[in-house]
């Protein structure tokens, strides 16, 4: 927490400036008026199912589509008819874009040729790149004989040698495997802290988002629907779509039954009346149909007999998901037929309940939202 | 027992392969191989008037080179179809350039609108050229009409001049097709990071896109080089009698001359040349095919 305060702090400066960006293909809005402001120093994702417009976004960045409307603002500098190769942004692509025809150095080394460097030089920038990138001594390994994982870290440093001021990451780890796309988390992350580089990453993967970014925007049809710090996002979504994309998330339909200045009152379907603090809910909502939310972890299974809660509740369980550390059981509500899904973490010597079984949940008011 | 079954197995899985590839191959070994080989050997035999004489020599091939009309009208022959080739690529690299590039959903109308010459056939096709390049063909008649020469023009037609653009124009085709199934092949987003990392628009076609090409304009060059070596029509056509070829020559000596084995002679000279080259052509690719092979 401290250390996110300090990079906080060294966040003044804004690298990326966006404002009113729009662009259309053909009679599709892909892009509808987006402002935006990235800083410097800042790992930056735009989150989003596909089709969100989120990849547009980059590649406007990147200068590789024209906005229709609005103004791309790059190093305090207006990128309006500066074209991709005069931008100080790099890319790394989805299919990785390595050229087939060059070797590993020659890839890396494709940008910096231009600027005409002695070759002793040029060999050792490379070569401190590949370094950094673990493909120590692989300059002269013909590119189609990489794994996925290589071509990705060639591509990385193929964008990193050149220094830019922003690395644009077009959903880069989507074709890695699970383990090695755990392994290239990690080390982006390590790779952008060294640098201190603004990294913008494409992603539609909610935990690589979660893992990996300072900030995080969450876009749906064009538009961003909340931006935020992971947690924020995660613990304070701002709507029903955001909470239902961003991890697991159980709705339950309420209403407002009663109000007073500093709280209301809302009848949960099959919890009963449950007291808000009258500022947690968004002004614009409308108090006849509210959603309440709850993440399956809110919720904790009641697993030896002393155990007690503020509210509890016994159910019967319907399916589990078991993932090693952690069980998500299918539960019901009770007078309801609504599923609902609650975690438990299986600390050592802890039993995985088995289907039919009943178990005793217990949960807290404070852990609910409300949701638009 | 199980290995003789394994063996069993591995003869009939042969046996089967054997059957599958038995028509074309006696197709191409009647066809191909055995008149090919019947051509070597009647190069090595001697022609006695009407008889031939089976003594193996190679007396022809010796005459081939020592007489100069047969090397000049090979290096003609050559010359005349690398340049050819050379002319036919470079008009066809930036038909296929924009029909990969720009055709957008007319693609396959732009591909096939190429295909129409092949509606008539060559013959009439090369007489069509003595209309348009003739004495008082198209192209002089509109040039004189314009007063843009005040005679016609003589060089482009009965010569060489003459073979090359029928031949180009006959071959673009064949050519635009491989290029554009190469420029087809090349992944957008390559360019997208060559500008990306800094490369101008001709830059990066230079860095990318051609050496990304290049196997299709190789094969381009292989298919329209090794057909045009070997044409007899065109220059018989519209060569006169400075764009003659080697084929015409070889007609000769099995017609009027009646001296097929030094036809055949002069025939497996021009293949081994035309092999000589084709595998330069190759031997240059290779570099630029293994590295794209993944």
């Amino acid at each position: 927490m401290a250390s996110k305060n300090m990079m906080n702090e060294q966040m003044h400066e804004q690298m990326v400036e966006l404002s009113n960006i729009r662009k259309s293909f053909g009679k599709l809005e892909v892009v509808k008026g987006i402002d935006l402001n990235i800083a410097k120093g800042e790992f930056f994702s735009l989150l989003g199912p596909s089709g969100c417009g989120k990849t547009t976004l980059l590649r406007m960045i990147a200068g590789l589509e024209v906005p229709d409307d609005g103004v791309v603002v790059i190093n305090q500098q207006s990128m309006n008819g500066v074209d991709a190769n005069k931008r100080p942004t790099n890319m790394v692509f989805q299919s990785y874009a390595i050229f087939p025809h060059l070797n590993v150095g020659e890839n890396v080394a494709y940008g910096l040729i231009k600027q005409r460097l002695p070759k002793a030089e040029l060999r050792e920038r490379v070569d401190a790149m590949l370094k950094m990138v673990d493909l120590d001594g692989y300059y002269d390994r013909p590119s189609y004989a990489l794994s996925g994982g290589q071509r990705q870290r060639v591509a990385l440093a193929r964008a990193l040698i050149l220094e830019p001021k922003v690395l644009l990451l077009d959903e880069p780890l989507s074709a890695l495997d699970k383990k090695l796309r755990e392994q290239m988390q990690d080390e982006l992350r390590r790779i952008q802290r060294t640098l201190g580089i603004t990294f913008i990453l494409v992603t539609h993967d909610q935990e690589e988002a979660l893992i990996m970014s300072d900030r995080i925007a969450v876009m749906f049809d064009g538009n961003i629907a909340q931006l935020g710090t992971p947690q924020e996002i995660y613990d304070k979504p701002v709507s029903r779509r955001v909470a239902s994309f961003i991890g697991v998330m159980n709705f339950l339909e309420g209403k407002c039954i009663s109000k007073n200045k500093t709280s209301i009152v809302v009848d949960v379907e099959s919890l009963g009346q449950i007291s808000f603090p009258r500022d947690i809910i968004p002004e614009d909502t409308s108090l006849d149909q509210l959603c309440v939310g709850f993440r399956p972890e809110m919720f904790t299974i009641l697993y030896n007999k002393k155990d007690k809660a503020e509210n509890e509740f016994s159910s019967i369980v319907k399916n589990v998901d078991y993932y090693g550390d952690m069980s998500y059981y299918t539960l019901s509500l009770p007078n309801s037929d609504k599923d609902i899904m609650v975690s438990m973490r299986n600390t050592s010597g802890r039993y995985v309940y088995d289907l039919g079984e009943t178990i005793r949940v217990g949960w807290r008011s404070s852990s609910l939202l409300v949701l638009n | 027992m199980a290995l003789r079954s394994s063996f069993g197995t591995k003869w009939k899985r042969s046996f089967a392969g054997w059957r599958l590839i038995g028509g074309p191959f006696l197709f191409g070994f009647l066809l191909l191989l055995a008149p090919l080989f019947l051509m070597i050997a009647l190069s090595l035999w001697t022609q006695d008037y009407l008889d031939l004489d089976r003594t193996p020599t190679l007396n022809n091939y010796r005459d081939i080179f020592s007489h100069p009309v047969y090397v000049m009208l090979i290096k003609r022959s050559v010359s005349i179809s690398l340049f050819v080739t050379m002319v036919t690529v470079l008009l066809a690299f930036p038909m296929a350039y924009y029909i990969s590039f720009y055709g957008g959903k007319y693609k396959a109308i732009w591909l096939f609108l190429i295909t129409i010459p092949f509606w008539t056939s060559y013959l009439l096709r090369i007489f069509l050229w003595k209309i348009i390049l003739g004495y008082n063909g198209v192209v002089n008649s509109s040039l004189l009409s314009l007063n843009l020469i005040e005679e016609p023009l003589s060089f482009i037609l009965y010569n060489a001049n003459a073979v090359v653009i029928a031949l180009a124009h006959a071959w673009a085709p064949f050519a635009i097709l491989p290029i554009f199934v190469s420029l087809e092949r090349i992944d957008r987003s390559m360019l997208e990071a060559a500008k990306d990392l800094g490369d101008s628009a001709i830059r990066s076609f230079f860095r990318v896109t051609l050496p990304l090409a290049m196997p299709g304009i190789i094969s381009a060059a292989l298919i329209v080089f090794i057909p045009t070596i070997g044409d007899y029509v065109t220059p018989k056509l519209v060569g006169g009698k400075d764009g003659l070829m080697i084929a015409n020559m070889i007609q000769v000596q099995f017609s009027k001359a009646n001296n097929a084995p030094l036809g055949a002679a002069l025939a497996i000279t021009s293949l081994m040349t035309v092999l000589l080259i084709s595998l330069g052509f190759l031997f240059f690719n290779r570099r630029y095919l293994r590295k794209q092979t993944q």
